[in-house]
């Protein structure tokens, strides 16, 4: 006869074969959604523009985000991850991408939102090449899954532009 | 189906010689210990059988354990061979499974455990996170691991910052996490502004949470690690051909 510990060990191989099968279904199946996130953003004024000491151009602003995620949602998503970053390109840079604001979304409910905002984290150049800038507001998701593969992507918001000259608040 | 694709190209982009070379020692390794795993395995199983015609094989292998000392009856023998083979096939598997995924992801270390609370709510401490190293560019919201220089323990945190140079396409990053108040220049070495790639050992793909758990405790409470590998053993031992 098997003993009590050989049975319990069988069970537990069982058990765990099992449920990493469902985390491999789980995570799989997040590739048969195909969301349609929509998002408005508008720059209601910039609040300062100068250069810093080292040499740097700053930038603060303030921003209307308007976004509907919800069709992001599975139910394998523990939370939504998104930030707004200004992307553009200098001289030196090829790329620039600094974010200025981000939220972690909990649940399907509150993925559709409307928020005024400054900017939460430094708008700083490498350099002082802003005035004048064109540039773009990118909003950026990635999801967090309960278990398995993390998906991320983007929507671009091109034709901002910086002010002409420095100024002070 | 992006991670396919990077997949490919990360196996691809490993030198060809160096992943023929890899390859045939692993190969080797992995026929090698297979070969003697699968002998105990037939030893045991089949011990009553074929014994005989494997006893000189046996006492090579168990030479090489530097048990043969201790053979003195059928009985310890076949106990020595279970004590060595259910290690042995944990080990192994272990073994081929973790140099498979660094063959696959392109990464040193494939699996990292997190162990800090500052990627809440999205990683808790015990998750487990699969990297991905490939040639990509870095970008912003990317959750990526890299090494401070002075600090032995990698960092998990999310990049909030690029600027990538136009001519030599060196990336200057920063990075935060998510559940932390400010960037993380104050954890980088003093005077640190940006991380640069060679910080970076990999980009986190996928999660898996509360299986990390195991690796933790068994660092923190190592008499758990010896329970749990006594356990074992006794149950290969009281458990019937």
């Amino acid at each position: 006869m098997h003993s009590f510990v050989y049975r319990a060990n069988v069970l537990l191989t069982l058990a765990l074969t099992i449920l990493a099968l469902m985390c491999v279904i789980a995570s799989f199946s997040d590739n048969f959604n195909f969301p349609s996130p929509s998002a408005e953003i508008q720059i209601v004024k910039f609040n300062g523009f100068q250069k810093k000491p080292p040499g740097n151009d700053e930038v603060s602003l303030t921003m209307n985000i308007t976004a509907d995620l919800q069709s992001l949602f599975t139910w394998n998503t523990k939370q939504l991850f998104i930030f707004v970053a200004a992307e553009y390109e200098t001289p030196q840079n090829s790329l620039n991408q600094v974010s200025l604001w981000d939220a972690i979304i909990p649940a399907k409910e509150h993925a559709k939102f409307w928020i005024q905002t400054k900017n939460k984290y430094r708008f700083v150049d490498q350099g002082s090449n802003l005035r004048g800038k064109e540039f773009n507001l990118t909003l950026h998701w990635h999801i967090m899954p309960k278990t398995g593969k993390m998906f991320a992507d983007k929507l671009v918001l091109s034709g901002f532009r910086l002010p002409e000259e420095h100024r002070r608040g | 189906m992006g991670w396919i694709g990077d997949t490919v190209d990360s196996v691809k982009s490993i030198q060809i010689r160096q992943l023929l070379t890899q390859a045939v020692s692993l190969a080797r390794q992995a026929v090698m210990i297979l070969r003697r795993v699968w002998t105990l395995i037939g030893n045991c199983c089949f011990a009553k059988h074929i014994q005989f015609s494997i006893r000189e094989e046996t006492a090579v292998l168990e030479n090489s354990y530097l048990v043969s000392g201790f053979i003195l009856s059928a009985r310890i023998s076949v106990v020595l061979r279970h004590l060595l083979l259910v290690p042995g096939m944990i080990v192994t598997s272990a073994l081929i499974i973790w140099k498979a995924l660094m063959c696959i992801t392109g990464s040193e270390s494939p699996v990292v455990v997190v162990l800090s609370g500052s990627m809440e709510p999205g990683f808790k401490r015990g998750d487990i996170l699969f990297l991905h190293m490939s040639k990509d560019p870095i970008r912003a919201g990317e959750i990526v691991v890299f090494n401070v220089d002075g600090r032995e323990i990698p960092i998990v945190h999310r990049v909030i910052k690029v600027h990538e140079r136009q001519d030599t396409g060196e990336v200057d990053v920063l990075t935060k996490g998510d559940n932390n108040y400010g960037d993380d220049r104050l954890l980088y070495a003093q005077g640190q502004l940006w991380l640069q790639r060679h910080h970076i050992m990999g980009r986190a793909v996928g999660f898996l949470p509360y299986v990390g758990w195991v690796t933790i405790i068994m660092t923190e409470k190592p008499i758990i690690k010896y329970i749990l590998i006594g356990a074992l053993g006794l149950l290969v031992i009281t458990s019937k051909d």
